[in-house]
């Protein structure tokens, strides 16, 4: 056995390419926080859904309490349905309240839950039925240009309109 | 009218000869699965070959890990800090590593490093009319000689690439945190947020095993086809690199455009 000491370090080779590909994926890569937790399903429909992607996260009180599983058009409603995947160790009340949310002024958009007061809790297969949909930034926008036309409008209109009355008048 | 006869003729000179050059490689290829029987039965002889091609360029890879991971924390976070995002420097490093750069500079090296001294050998064995030896003993080259090294390669390249990468985030690590000062668990968190297990290392690693196949193969076929001369073996041993480097740079763009683009 001229090549026991090859095989050793063949062995050892193998040992730290597999604990490389290891490290990838548990402290590169979300192998624990995707896997090892047990979830149940609840879904939510929204107007609009803004940027919000699979895997996003659940937050509530800042908290992840979960991940978005998908998001589908549901052409009967017209609205987005999304199915949400939430810890089994977090209970929330029925009446909680779905917002889209956006992390920071550039980053990430999350659903944040928030808890509403109903003695139920939901479960899984359950319609979180209260939503608020993600701010859109062009309808802000066209709703503040608006305001403000509308505002312009109402002030131009008092001063424009006096001289005129005032030259007609006599 | 002549001289038209023979440019036709060198055209079709040329097609032939390169169509049968072709065939025979993709005779070669397939040979090596149907006769690696040997080198699987005999693991000793393809042990033998992750120990020279993997073990023997641990170091190099090592090394050119690291320094690729502290340039790619350097460089992202004077791009990152203008936006105030200095800590997604993380989530640059890691996903360029684990996506491209562990694969792709993993191959440039490996063709470097192992792929020429696999051309080399088997020339040189070509040269010294050994494998015309084993031949004449009833001894199967193919399965022998080059199905050992084809299979040893195969094996070593995704592990070089898993070693290429994690040393990289750890570089990146090391410039990011105790260098520049960001958080440690911003650093690791965003990291975690945006590498995808299965998408993003699992499709690097299918990118590693596809390039490790293509590199030890170009090195095979140049070593087994050259010609048997010193000039011959050089030659050959030259374009194992060009010929390994190009074809895992263009695999790389059509890989790429297949997995991430969707």
């Amino acid at each position: 056995m001229e090549n026991s000491k090859h095989d050793a370090w063949v062995g050892f080779f193998v040992l730290l390419g597999a604990a490389a590909l290891l490290f990838l994926a548990l402290k590169a890569g979300n192998l624990l926080t995707m896997n090892f937790d047990s979830t149940y399903q609840v879904q939510a429909r929204f107007d609009n859904i803004g940027g919000l992607k699979p895997h996003a996260a659940v937050k509530s009180a800042g908290v992840v309490v979960g991940r978005v599983e998908s998001i589908v058009f549901d052409d009967k409603i017209f609205q987005a349905r999304v199915t949400i995947n939430l810890y089994k160790n977090v209970a929330f009340p029925k009446d909680s309240t779905a917002k889209i949310l956006t992390a920071g002024l550039l980053g990430e958009q999350y659903i944040g839950l928030e808890p509403g007061a109903d003695e139920k809790n939901l479960a899984a297969g359950d319609l979180i039925k209260s939503t608020q949909s993600a701010v859109v930034l062009e309808n802000l926008i066209g709703q503040f240009l608006n305001n403000k036309a509308a505002e312009m409008g109402t002030s131009n209109a008092a001063p424009a309109g006096a001289p005129n009355a005032g030259a007609s008048k006599p | 009218m002549n001289s038209l006869m023979g440019f036709f003729g060198r055209i079709g000179a040329a097609t032939r000869g390169e169509t049968a050059d072709i065939g025979a490689s993709a005779r070669l290829f397939v040979q090596l699965f149907l006769r690696s029987g040997t080198a699987l039965r005999r693991f000793r002889l393809t042990s033998d070959q992750v120990f020279f091609l993997g073990n023997r360029s641990l170091s190099i890879i090592g090394v050119s890990g690291l320094f690729v991971g502290f340039v790619l924390a350097l460089q992202g976070y004077y791009t990152l800090q203008r936006y105030g995002s200095a800590e997604a420097v993380g989530l640059l490093v890691a996903l360029s590593l684990v996506r491209e750069l562990g694969p792709v500079v993993t191959a440039l090296l490996f063709a470097g490093r192992a792929g020429t001294s696999l051309t080399a050998e088997i020339g040189l064995m070509k040269a010294g009319e050994q494998l015309t030896a084993m031949e004449m003993m009833a001894v199967d080259p193919v399965r022998r000689v080059l199905a050992p090294r084809f299979l040893g390669g195969i094996i070593a390249m995704p592990l070089l690439a898993a070693v290429f990468s994690a040393v990289g985030i750890i570089g990146g690590w090391l410039v990011a945190v105790p260098l520049i000062g960001i958080d440690a668990g911003a650093f690791w968190s965003q990291m975690q947020g945006g590498v995808d297990v299965w998408a993003d290392v699992g499709n690097g690693f299918i990118k590693s095993l596809v390039f490790g196949i293509t590199v030890t193969f170009v090195a095979l076929l140049q070593g087994w086809t050259c010609k048997p001369t010193p000039e011959g073996v050089s030659q050959a041993t030259t374009r194992t690199v060009v010929v390994s480097s190009l074809a895992v740079l263009g695999l790389d763009f059509m890989l790429t455009a297949m997995m991430f683009s969707i």
